[in-house]
């Protein structure tokens, strides 16, 4: 016991010095931080959105989707197929249901050539060499297609993987600061922002799918028809909210339009005329001639403007639009037509998302949880330090030294890990200095009654030590336990809660033994006393 | 300098003489608290049912005006609203359940919250919005399953930590011990109506965890007493370690029951149930180290030899400590 090596002595002095140093920074947040001298280290805890304020918003996308979608293109990729190949394949009868994509070949003698033509579609896109697609044969003419699991979920995951670059260049755009985006699980996109005052503007932003499309309206159509949503045949029916013409619906050519995903930039204006707030848009190369194509060959005739399956607008084509860029009108306010711009610019999203989960936390009730946390945390850790100073004396004394230690020592490697410290994080913090002290009062105790055994003082400490260590090692294993399992299962705030209880444990275990038996085993070397006070 | 001594040395209390007294009363608790579950009912947060909580503060006026609000919205249409006041009189939660139709459309739950707020919004402009919570059916499913998994899971790992630590006996000891805490907490929950939510979950695993250091505590001293005093009976030996260990059991409880009033009385609202959990939890949890592990091993037949010592046994990895010398 009273064989303390210098070289020990010297290396817990410089890890507790260490960890008391990266828990500096992090007592340093807000304005005080810019004093913090840059020589010295940095790395600060995270503030948990429930202390900082903020919000936290979970998206999902319905697979479904996704695979209606990739469906609905496999659909116009079989058309083209069928109509290049030379002889052209007639085919008919082609529907979409279930998932699957059905169609009949009008000449017998021509499945083979449809089979071969159909196969290069069906590869997937990976070095894997894996089907996408399988394709069989009913009674002999009839086609049906269906995607593989494999091929549905890679295009999934890629749908996710293009909806989370979107989302971060939508949210960068509005110039939010320090946002977290994250892909979460198969079908989900986790996003937080701290600070935010208003969601609703950011919620409204993440679920425009932003899907443009330019398309000819069909003027020949029977008013009473489109009205009741009958299309003339080749046409297809959109709402149109703000029609002029008073009907909520407006058909449209179903072929001959282009869309808009070809654009290189979109900004928020004002038509010259009316001074009404529009969107500009500028495509790419490919788009730009697209679009002075489709307005040449229709100048006199109207098109419709459609935003996610809804018309915004159907203006007249005056005059051929040759310079690629074209200006989007609608009932737009500035606000409205900012956001469409913003959404159009980020591209759009390959998949609906939903908000499933929002957890908003205002910055007032933030800054009042981290103040009476704090009060809290000095009341109650005052009166647990007076309580051991009364019971134990000079040893209590050495238990208090260690657990402050340890609460700086929390901060510390919390700080290293940049954790994020939450509302129930800072009651984790409190908790721990009640039970941190655990191990020093187990200790003290085991050195009560070895002395009350008439061991002598050196062993008495000494065994008071290595018997408690047991009990104090197996209690705290299953804090862990417990710990990991809260970390494993929980989310969010709880999460922070059981970081900072698993840390808390491993540093008040060095802290309550290594450090006070360093403490002890000093004191007993200089004074070797023969009677102990405890 | 004369130190505090909660527990008097050579303190002698027949703590076992109650024990079947004690673990009929526990049994009768544990039984009252499934009914008072059943009959009662949890009051779930919205975390575990979906739908939607707004926590809002009326700035410019003194009393929250509950009735009104109560009306303006339930005329939104999703039903009735639950208003509750939490802290100040001018700070009240709104929670509404999930509305019909949910179940297809997820988004529907956020819509709600979006113009419950709208509403506030306009109707009251010294409203001040500090919190917006909105789950659907869903997550809320998937969040309930979480954390009755990490409830079952960390009893089930910490029971076979025990067990492999210790013997089956102390390791089926400690589970029922464990048992019965988190049973009467769930009775309590259920007796309140306080708001279970994901943070009771945290405070029951935690609970969980203190419970077992307690019991770890008085098992680790039987063990020890087991292989000192191998020809006591074994209720003396175990009257003789929770004694010997009560000191430390009172202290320990002590303390963290003193962090906590702290945190009960000055901490911040949205943790009371939490930190009333964890209060609660601390009282049954020492209680339960007492009467529900300890005798637990007397029926179960826990002797000197259930340690048999390491020559014998093939030297199994629980055998660290070996008999001890007294001095």
């Amino acid at each position: 016991m009273l064989d303390f090596p210098r070289w020990k002595v010297i290396s817990i002095s410089l890890l507790l010095a260490f960890g008391v140093l990266m828990s500096l920074p992090s007592l340093f947040f807000g304005e005080s931080h810019k004093y913090w001298p840059t020589f010295l280290p940095d790395e600060t805890i995270n503030l948990g959105l429930d202390l900082s304020g903020g919000s936290h918003i979970l998206l999902e996308a319905d697979p479904a989707d996704v695979g209606e979608t990739r469906l609905q293109t496999m659909e116009e990729s079989v058309r083209a197929e069928m109509r290049r190949a030379d002889p052209r394949i007639n085919i008919g009868d082609i529907s979409r249901k279930d998932g699957m994509l059905s169609f009949m070949v009008r000449d017998s003698t021509q499945v083979d050539a449809a089979r071969e033509a159909l196969l290069p579609l069906t590869t997937g896109a990976g070095l894997t060499g894996q089907r996408d697609w399988d394709i069989e044969v009913r009674d002999d003419t009839r086609f049906v297609v269906t995607p593989t699991s494999a091929g549905l979920e890679n295009a999934v995951d890629n749908a996710m993987d293009t909806a989370t670059d979107v989302i971060r260049r939508r949210i960068d755009e509005m110039g939010t600061r320090e946002p977290t985006i994250i892909r979460q699980g198969d079908t989900r996109i986790v996003v937080q922002v701290p600070g935010l005052e208003d969601p609703e503007a950011l919620k409204e932003l993440l679920g425009k799918t932003a899907k443009l499309d330019f398309k000819l309206v069909d003027f020949e159509a029977d008013p009473n028809a489109v009205a009741e949503g009958r299309p003339p045949v080749g046409s297809q029916i959109f709402p149109y909210p703000d029609n002029p013409a008073g009907l909520p619906n407006i058909a449209v050519k179903r072929l001959g339009g282009i869309s808009g995903d070809k654009l290189t930039d979109a900004a928020q204006g004002f038509a010259p005329e009316t001074n009404a707030p529009v969107v500009n848009i500028t495509f790419d190369t490919e788009g730009g001639a697209k679009f002075a194509r489709l307005t040449q060959n229709n100048v006199g005739r109207p098109f419709a403007i459609i935003l996610d399956g809804e018309v915004l607008s159907a203006p007249n084509i005056n005059e051929p639009i040759l310079g690629g860029s074209a200006q989007i009108s609608g009932n737009f306010t500035v606000e409205g037509a900012n956001q469409l711009s913003i959404a159009l610019r980020s591209g759009a999203l390959p998949v609906e998302l939903q908000v499933v989960e929002e957890r908003t936390v205002g910055p007032d009730l933030g800054a009042d949880s981290i103040r009476k946390g704090m009060i809290a945390a000095i009341i109650g850790t005052s009166a647990v330090l007076a309580f051991m100073v009364v019971t134990y004396g000079r040893f209590g004394f050495y238990a208090n030294f260690a657990l402050t230690l340890n609460l700086f020592l929390i901060l510390g490697v919390m700080a290293i890990f940049n954790a994020t410290l939450t509302l129930p994080g800072i009651a984790g913090f409190i908790l721990t200095v009640g039970s941190a002290v655990d191990a020093n009062v187990l200790i003290n105790e085991r050195i009560r009654e070895e002395r009350r055994r008439g061991r002598r003082v050196v062993q008495a400490v000494e065994v008071g030590y290595k018997e408690a260590s047991r009990a104090i090692f197996d209690a705290n294993i299953t804090n862990v336990i417990a710990g990991l399992l809260l970390f494993i299962f929980g989310s969010g705030p709880v999460r922070g809660f059981a970081v900072v209880l698993i840390i808390g444990i491993i540093t008040s275990v060095f802290t309550a033994v290594v450090v006070t038996r360093m403490l002890v085993a000093l004191w007993l070397r200089r004074t070797r006393p023969q009677e102990l006070v405890i | 300098m004369k130190l505090l001594k909660l527990v008097p040395d050579d303190t002698n209390i027949a703590f076992l003489k109650w024990r079947n007294i004690a673990v009929a009363i526990s049994i009768l608790m544990i039984i009252g608290s499934m009914a008072l579950v059943a009959q009662r009912g949890l009051n779930f947060g919205v975390d575990f049912v979906g739908g939607q909580m707004i926590r809002t503060t009326f700035t410019q006026t003194t009393d929250a005006p509950i009735t009104e609000l109560r009306e303006k919205v339930g005329a939104l249409g999703y039903g009735d609203p639950t208003i509750q006041r939490f802290g100040q009189p001018n700070e009240v939660s709104i929670r509404m359940k999930l509305p019909t139709g949910a179940d297809q459309e997820p988004e529907l739950a956020n819509t709600m919250a979006d113009q419950i707020t709208g509403m506030l919004k306009t109707e009251y402009p010294d409203v001040r919005i500090d919190g917006v919570d909105s789950v659907s059916g869903k997550v809320s499913e998937e969040l309930l399953s979480k954390g009755v998994w990490s409830l079952v899971g960390a009893m089930l790992a910490i029971t076979l930590y025990i067990w492999i630590r210790f013997e089956w006996q102390f390791g089926a000891g400690a589970l029922f011990a464990l048992f019965h805490d988190v049973a009467l907490t769930f009775g309590f929950f259920a007796l309140t109506q306080l708001e279970f939510n994901l943070n009771i979950v945290a405070a029951l695993l935690t609970i969980i965890g203190y419970s077992l250091n307690d019991t770890i505590v008085v098992y680790d001293r039987i063990r020890e007493n087991l292989k000192k005093y191998r020809k006591m009976d074994i209720v003396a030996l175990l009257d003789l370690s929770v004694n010997e260990t009560l000191a430390r059991t009172v202290m320990t409880s002590l303390t963290m029951l003193v962090a906590l009033v702290a945190l009960i009385i000055w901490g911040p609202d949205v943790i009371f149930g939490f930190a009333a959990a964890m209060f609660l939890g601390v009282l049954i949890g020492t209680y339960s180290s007492v009467y529900m592990a300890a005798p637990i091993l007397i029926w179960l037949k826990v002797g000197p030899d259930s340690f048999i010592p390491p020559e014998t046994a093939g030297g199994k990895a629980e055998r660290v400590g070996g008999p001890e010398e007294v001095g």
